[in-house]
């Protein structure tokens, strides 16, 4: 069966998801050493210490993303959050930079690594590079290739693909978009943070509800519309004789239907975003999403319906894995 | 310290390119960077020009390097990064995939699109033979200062970004394409339109980013004209200056006549403005805050 990776930002989603079947359940620190660094999220030692007892008692599996970049003068926050993993017998943990891998290599070999989407390893040349020097066991590949290209690259490689399946949508290769620092000073990269909520500013002009990020306008949406939330990528703006998405409209992932084409293609597991939502809603994707590696696994049709049933009243898209996307 | 101009991210003609780097030879930065490194779909149509810029900058007694594409995603994207190295000339990697195809023992270059965000990074990249490292443009210097002190101990020089529209994404997608209503694949090369890429503003008129095929930019030039002294300080080796349309020549004069400390930062930011696209400027992200800030009078 499909390996069905899940999200958690509190020790109660990480019940919710492991109660609702996820095999394997990932966290991250409450600190800037994780890219979902957001106020009131995450574990500290202790709680992962006793979140990766309650997993393993019944057989699921926890993995720490340790996937921003160290800043420099100050790895050793990051370097102390991979010795927390270690120490609270966490099955893996999920990083991106180099320099962290190699300490990582070195310093605590038998801690399984696996390559997170924000190092955007995109080719099967980076996907051996990393393997070779730093025993990377597992990719979570960018969400920028096709199904056919995730194919190929398997065949090309020996290490395991994870790919999102469900969640928010990067339409950038991740771990290489400086968009939200250059609008707040605030990246994924450097400080765990996109589009942060310290920097929205909203106001009332002219019967428009106005969203600002960093004092650049995202969105006006009349005041009877849902006014979605400002990420950069997803903003409404104006080139030349033509305004719109320009980069990609409010949609999230929805790549449920494709799992029977990504389990040909040689994927050992699927993910879900969202570590920043609520214990109800993670319980509820994993309950479907369990089902539907199970169907799958067993050569049964999807359970179309429980899918279909996540997205409801919201705009889905499959993204790159559907080559008209790009 | 001494100037660097990256490769040209934009789509230009071939003759316009050739014109480029035949001017560029006579003018005083130390190195030139060329190659494409954001569509490989562009790259038929300029690529002869590649041999002849390099004849023409090296006779100009140019230190000349290829760079790798920033997203490589295709076999045939892996095939011609394999070939770059085949030239006998240092290689720029902006995807690290590429690291594979280096040559045991030949020293590579790092572009500014490969994450090196820390002390254990740059070591390890030195330690496989890279020999001149160019940070990321979103780096603050306090960052830059403890890298410029692992570099020299590494013994790899290091540059920063200097002048230039900030490449701040890179995507699957190609937004040019899709403010025509295309697919990636069925582009027609429109990029090819806006020699520095096209303009994306905010509802509200603010000038914000700057599409260019695949990649996005800061629609400001970024020009760290007033970071000069604190670059210099730190032990940063090497400014870079990314290729626009226009009189880039006078800008390359200009930056020179300010890291010789002919003129000061004022006079090199009244020189650069009336130059370059849209006429707005950034110096923020060495600051650490928004990049898109600006330290002059806007």
């Amino acid at each position: 069966m499909m390996e069905l990776v899940c999200p958690a930002g509190t020790p109660a989603a990480l019940r919710a998801a492991v109660e609702a079947g996820a095999h394997s359940v990932y966290c991250g620190f409450a600190d800037e050493t994780n890219a979902r660094n957001f106020p009131g999220l995450n574990f500290s030692p202790a709680d992962l210490a006793e979140a990766v007892d309650f997993a393993h008692a019944r057989g699921a599996k926890v993995l720490v993303a340790i996937n921003t970049f160290p800043r420099a003068g100050a790895e050793a926050i990051w370097h102390r959050a991979l010795a927390n993993a270690e120490t609270c017998k966490a099955d893996a943990v999920i990083l991106a930079d180099p320099g962290l891998l190699a300490h990582a290599a070195d310093r605590h070999p038998s801690l399984r690594r696996h390559l997170s989407v924000q190092a955007a390893a995109a080719n099967p040349d980076a996907i051996n590079l990393y393997a070779e020097a730093f025993g990377v066991r597992r990719v979570v590949l960018p969400r920028v290739l096709t199904v056919a290209e995730i194919a190929a690259i398997n065949r090309a490689i020996d290490v395991e693909t994870e790919v999102f399946v469900f969640g928010g949508l990067c339409v950038m290769a991740e771990g290489r978009c400086s968009l939200s620092s250059y609008a707040t000073g605030l990246s994924p990269n450097m400080n765990g943070v996109c589009s942060p909520a310290s920097h929205v500013d909203y106001s009332e002009e002219r019967g428009e509800l106005v969203a600002r990020l960093g004092g650049f306008t995202i969105h006006r949406t009349p005041k009877s519309a849902p006014a979605p939330y400002p990420t950069l990528c997803k903003g409404c703006f104006t080139s030349g004789d033509q305004t719109g998405h320009v980069f990609e409209d409010p949609v999230s992932l929805d790549a449920s239907r494709l799992i029977p084409e990504l389990a040909k293609a040689g994927v050992s597991a699927l993910k879900i975003e969202g570590r920043q939502r609520s214990r109800a809603y993670v319980a509820q994707v994993v309950r479907a999403f369990r089902a539907a590696v199970e169907a799958q696994a067993a050569g049964r049709p999807l359970p179309d319906t429980m899918l279909a049933r996540l997205t409801e009243g919201q705009a889905a898209t499959a993204g790159a894995y559907a080559k008209t996307w790009r | 310290m001494d100037l660097t101009v990256g490769p040209n991210l934009f789509f230009w003609p071939a003759e316009t390119l050739r014109a480029f780097y035949r001017d560029l030879a006579s003018l005083p930065v130390a190195r030139v960077i060329l190659g494409e490194v954001v569509c490989s779909k562009r790259l038929p149509f300029w690529q002869d020009e590649i041999p002849l810029a390099i004849s023409a900058l090296q006779a100009g007694g140019k230190e000349v390097a290829l760079s790798t594409l920033a997203l490589i995603t295709l076999k045939r994207e892996g095939r011609l990064t394999a070939d770059l190295f085949d030239m006998g000339l240092p290689v720029e990697i902006n995807d690290l995939g590429a690291l594979r195809h280096v040559p045991a023992g030949v020293p590579f270059w790092v572009g500014p699109l490969v994450n090196v965000y820390n002390e254990g990074s740059l070591r390890w990249l030195a330690r496989r033979g890279a020999s001149r490292i160019c940070l990321p443009p979103e780096l603050p210097l306090s960052s830059i200062a403890v890298l410029a002190e692992t570099a020299r101990a590494e013994g790899v020089a290091l540059e920063v970004w200097g002048q230039g529209r900030v490449p701040l994404a890179i995507s699957a997608r190609c937004y040019h394409a899709r403010l025509h209503d295309r697919a990636k694949d069925a582009c027609q090369f429109v990029c090819a339109d806006d020699p520095d890429g096209r303009d994306v503003d905010t509802l509200d008129g603010q000038k914000f980013l700057t599409v260019n095929g695949v990649q996005t930019l800061s629609q400001s030039t970024a020009c760290m004209a007033r970071l000069v002294a604190s670059y210099e300080a730190t032990g940063v080796s090497a400014l870079r200056l990314s290729p626009q349309s226009g009189d880039f020549a006078s800008i390359c004069r200009a930056w020179r006549a300010r890291i010789e400390e002919d003129i000061d930062a004022d006079t090199l930011v009244g020189r650069i403005r009336p130059l370059v696209p849209g006429g707005s400027l950034s110096d923020g992200f060495p600051k650490g805050g928004s990049g898109a800030a600006w330290s002059g009078v806007a």
